[in-house]
Formats: C-alpha cells, sequence, structure tokens
C-alpha cells in the first residue's frame, strides 16, 4: 500500500477546498488536495451564470470561469493534487484513507483541512423512482458538463436558489419549465432569480409540493397538491402536470461523514441543513489540527466557502509555523470582514446567528462543556 | 400575496421604493438605466461596473443599489453585467410614437435586427409587438447578449423582455431521451 506524507491535506476542490490549498501552499506549507473527481472545481464547473457577491469573491464572473481562476491559483502555489481520489476515512493521528486511482493509499498530515462539500436531500413520494425524477444537481449536470438535455418537459420542486437557477439553465438548453412546485407560501431563492423565470413565462405554485409522479416505465405526469400550514395536503386541490423530468432542489445537507470519524463536535443548526462541526474563527474544529471551510460547515455560497477556504488555509499554515505577526493578523481580519459582508442584511440574519452558535459551541467545548 | 418574494414579480410598491429607478424627469432626457433590484442580497457588480459612478452601493454590501441619473449617460454596461439581470435600459426619446428598451437575454435561437417579437413585461405575459433595432455582444458581456426594442410609449414602463423564441427541431444540436 502506497504511504505519502504530508503537511497538509485537504479533502475537497471545490471552492473551500481549492481556496484553502492555495493559501496554505502560499504561505510555505506542503499542500497534497484530494478529490474524488476527475476534474477539480467542485459545483463550480457546472455553474455557467455569472455570480452574485462582491467584486472580491469574482462577482459577475461565471462560476466555471471562477473554478478555472482557483485551479490556476492552485497550480502556481505548488499544490500536490490528487484527482479520481476518494477519502473514504479519518482516523486517529490525521491518517486519511484514499482510493487514488483505483488503488488504495494512506495519506499522513499534520493538519487537515475537511472541505467536503454538501448533498443534495432525497425525497420519496409514490413514482420518486421512475425514470426522469432526478436531482436538480445532476439535472444541470447532464446539461452543462454532459451536454444533455435531461427533458423537454420540466416540473422543478423547490425555489430555493438551485432550484431556479436550474430551471433558468435547463430553459437556456432548450427545454420547457412548466411549473416550479415550493411548498412554502414564499420563494426560496433570490428574488432576481424568480424574476428571471417569471419574464420567460415560467409558472410558480407557492404552497404546493408534489402528490405523485406517474408514467409507464418513464415519467409522464406529476401530480401537485397545495399544501395548508401545517403541510397537510388539501384534498381537492390535485392539479395534475404533463412532464419527463422532475427535478428535485429541495435543499442540501452537509457531507460529514469524516469529521464525524475524526471526533468533531457537533451541533444541529437548521439552517445550515443538518448537523455541522463547531469551529472557532479560524475554522479549527475541537480536534486539534483539523479544519474545516465551505458547506461542510453549514450550507451558504461558494463565496463564503472561499472565504472560508483561505481562512482554513492561512491558519493551518500558521499552526506549522508557516506565517505569522501583523501581515497574516490583518488579511485575516479582512477575510472575517468579507464573510461578515456576505452574511449581512435581513437574509443573512438567520446565517449570522447560526455562525455564532457554531463558533459558541467550539468555544464552550474547549473550555470542558460538551457540544450542544 | 404581492412582492417578488411571493411571486417573482416586483410590487407597485416595491419598485416605489427602489432606489434604482430613474426620475420621471431624468427620463424625459433620454436613455437611461432601469435598476429593478428590490431585495437586499449580498452583491455589487453594478457599482463596479459604471465607468461614471452612476451607481452606488451605500454601506453593506446588501444594501440596494442606487442610481444618480445625472449621472447615467445610459451606456448600458450594467445591463449584462448585472447577475440579477435586474437592470434595464429606457429611452423616451426614441421616436414620436416609440420608445425603446435595451435588455439582456440568455436564450437561443436569438431574434435578427427588424425582426417582430413579443415584448413581455415583468410577469412573462405579452404586452404587445416589438421591433428589434439590435442585438449586440461586446465581448466585455462574456456571452450575455444585449437586445434593443422599439416599443409603443405607453408600454414602456412594463415593457421587460420578449418572449423566448421557439427552437427549431433540426437545429437542435441536443441529445434528447
Amino acid at each position: 500500500m502506497k504511504k505519502l506524507r504530508t503537511e497538509v491535506a485537504v479533502v475537497g476542490g471545490g471552492p473551500a477546498g481549492l481556496s484553502a490549498a492555495a493559501e496554505a501552499a502560499r504561505a510555505g506549507a506542503k499542500v497534497l488536495l484530494i478529490d474524488e473527481n476527475k476534474r477539480l472545481g467542485g459545483q463550480l464547473v457546472k455553474q455557467i451564470h455569472k455570480f452574485f457577491g462582491s467584486e472580491a469573491h469574482h462577482a459577475g464572473v461565471r462560476g466555471y470561469q471562477i473554478a478555472r481562476r482557483l485551479l490556476r491559483d492552485v497550480e502556481d502555489a505548488g499544490v500536490t493534487v490528487a484527482s479520481n481520489a476518494l477519502a473514504y476515512g479519518l482516523f486517529p493521528e490525521k491518517e486519511l484513507g484514499v482510493v487514488w486511482d483505483g488503488k488504495h493509499c494512506q495519506v499522513s498530515a499534520e493538519r487537515i483541512v475537511l472541505a467536503a462539500g454538501a448533498k443534495e436531500n432525497y425525497l420519496a413520494f409514490p413514482g420518486s423512482t421512475l425514470p426522469g425524477v432526478m436531482g436538480a444537481g445532476a439535472a444541470q449536470t447532464m446539461a452543462n458538463i454532459n451536454r444533455v438535455l435531461p427533458g423537454r418537459r420540466i416540473v422543478m420542486l423547490g425555489s430555493g436558489n438551485v432550484g431556479l437557477i436550474v430551471s433558468y439553465q435547463l430553459m437556456q438548453a432548450g427545454a420547457d419549465v412548466v411549473a416550479v412546485v415550493e411548498g412554502a407560501d414564499h420563494i426560496g431563492g433570490y428574488g432576481v432569480h424568480a424574476a428571471k423565470l417569471r419574464r420567460a413565462g415560467v409558472p410558480f405554485y407557492l404552497s404546493h409540493t408534489v402528490k405523485r409522479a406517474s408514467g409507464d416505465g418513464a415519467l409522464a405526469r406529476v401530480e401537485i397538491v397545495q399544501v395548508g400550514k401545517n403541510w397537510q395536503s388539501i384534498p381537492g386541490t390535485e392539479l395534475t402536470l404533463e412532464a419527463d423530468t422532475l427535478c428535485l432542489a429541495a435543499g442540501l445537507n452537509p457531507m460529514t461523514e469524516l469529521a464525524w470519524m475524526a471526533g468533531c463536535a457537533f451541533l444541529y443548526l437548521p439552517a445550515f441543513g443538518g448537523h455541522v462541526p463547531a469551529h472557532d474563527a479560524k475554522m479549527e474544529t475541537t480536534v486539534p489540527g483539523v479544519y474545516v471551510a465551505g458547506d461542510i460547515t453549514g450550507v451558504e455560497e461558494a463565496s463564503t466557502a472561499m472565504e472560508e477556504g483561505r481562512m482554513a488555509g492561512l491558519s493551518a499554515a500558521e499552526s506549522l509555523g508557516y506565517g505569522a505577526g501583523a501581515a497574516l493578523d490583518a488579511e485575516r481580519a479582512a477575510i472575517q470582514r468579507r464573510l461578515d459582508d456576505l452574511r449581512a442584511g435581513e437574509r443573512g440574519a438567520i446565517r449570522r446567528e447560526s455562525k455564532a452558535r457554531q463558533t459558541a459551541a467550539a468555544a464552550d467545548q474547549r473550555q470542558g462543556g460538551g457540544a450542544t | 400575496m404581492t412582492g417578488i418574494a411571493y411571486t417573482g414579480v416586483p410590487s407597485a410598491e416595491e419598485l416605489r421604493a427602489c432606489p434604482g429607478i430613474p426620475t420621471p424627469e431624468r427620463r424625459k432626457k433620454g436613455r437611461v438605466a432601469v435598476i429593478e433590484c428590490v431585495q437586499e442580497i449580498p452583491c455589487n457588480p453594478c457599482a463596479a461596473a459604471c465607468p461614471f459612478h452612476a451607481i452606488s452601493i451605500p454601506g453593506e454590501i446588501t444594501a440596494l443599489p442606487r442610481l444618480d441619473g445625472e449621472l447615467c449617460t445610459g451606456c448600458g454596461r450594467c445591463v449584462a453585467l448585472c447577475p440579477g439581470l435586474a437592470i434595464t435600459l429606457v429611452d423616451e426619446t426614441y421616436g414620436e410614437e416609440e420608445g425603446a428598451v435595451d435588455f439582456p437575454y440568455e436564450f437561443l435561437p436569438l431574434p435578427a435586427e427588424g425582426d417582430t417579437v413579443d415584448a413581455v413585461g415583468r410577469d412573462g405575459r405579452t404586452l404587445c409587438a416589438a421591433r428589434v433595432v439590435s442585438v449586440r455582444r461586446p465581448e466585455a458581456n462574456d456571452g450575455t447578449r444585449v437586445i434593443r426594442i422599439a416599443v409603443p410609449k405607453r408600454f414602456l414602463d412594463d415593457v421587460k423582455s420578449i418572449r423566448r423564441l421557439a427552437r427549431k427541431e433540426e437545429e437542435d444540436a441536443w441529445t434528447t431521451k
């Protein structure tokens, strides 16, 4: 079995992991970046829309182009990249079990940054296993990466930014979106994304959910129904939509398996998509030397993931003796300011509050208290 | 319930309170940006895009963009750079009977100059016929086309885009199941 040693191992090559790897390597650390895909960039590679955020987070630039820039940073910084490498376990003494190009290898690292991202929530209902029912992320991968249109007539369940953006992109690819269906009484994602769909003639069904999907061997019809305040179906309000594709965009949950294995303290934060590891302002978890960044710490945006990645990379390198003093403090303060900005405003309130609880939980744990 | 969070369409109230909308006096002077950004989200490329500093995001990045109509020249840099596609240009002085609207457009196929197309409002409903004046795709727009259409002046406040044109099957390069 191949054995590798590195100073910093970063798990996950999305916006958080790429940023962490580049910063740690730039500071002087020897960095190995591990990603299970053949192509790095995480979800950025299929984002063909221009991003929100500020100039500091490449706002106005399309997602896949941001991935290219981050990849260039990683290469320029001298990071060793292990793609097609699945990190399946994190064992005591910071040893990672990795299947790299089909071969098992063991990676010993002095510091670990977990940036594994998040996965789509699944929903079960009658007909949910029919061909044509899929995650919105899968439909986006088909259209934007594999260049295969998943279907002609799409129903999107979920009106968060993923549901809205994927709906729009499937229309750009030539499909018709016959409905966006949302259980809540309001649109979850940004109004501007919804407005693009409304201008293009897409109807929204709020306070509605999918009752059943049906078809002979493949999806042909989606039956939706109105829901009341307690999410119970209201009989008599059923409506049948003809569709060959039903995309599920019912939220994401953090991919925390490695953090659980490492023994990190967790807390449950619904606004962040479920159980998330407690961490301090430097992104270190309650297990010394194990850092986290991006959606694994709570589902947010690529922009926050990049900033958290930078923070984690700088901090991991610092703890190994790379970089110190006023310059590093100033850099970290700047990152924190940008993170605060990204969580500002009314829409950021719940994430501000959740992040505060997450850092407080890490502090409690270190003072000998238990995880909440 | 009304408002963008419930309908995907900004309400009359939200538009009245929106600091990105030019005054009627400014509109009478010619082409100007109309920024229908009514929800506080962390986003600021429009401010950086404006070469004339006519757009500002005061304070936090989530603040709504503010248009200074006197500084706006109607150049349209912001139209393609707004990731939310929330900015259009209106020109009340375009003609005697007609005004012009510039809007970002990211669907295929594209209309051609001189085509007659359906002009749609914020809710996608057809408001009137429109004549395509120009279809521009400067490199700086990074793929986003900006289309200018001429419409009867009475629809100028509400026209926001055009109805998506049908794809011809034989031109379709996509594989489907």
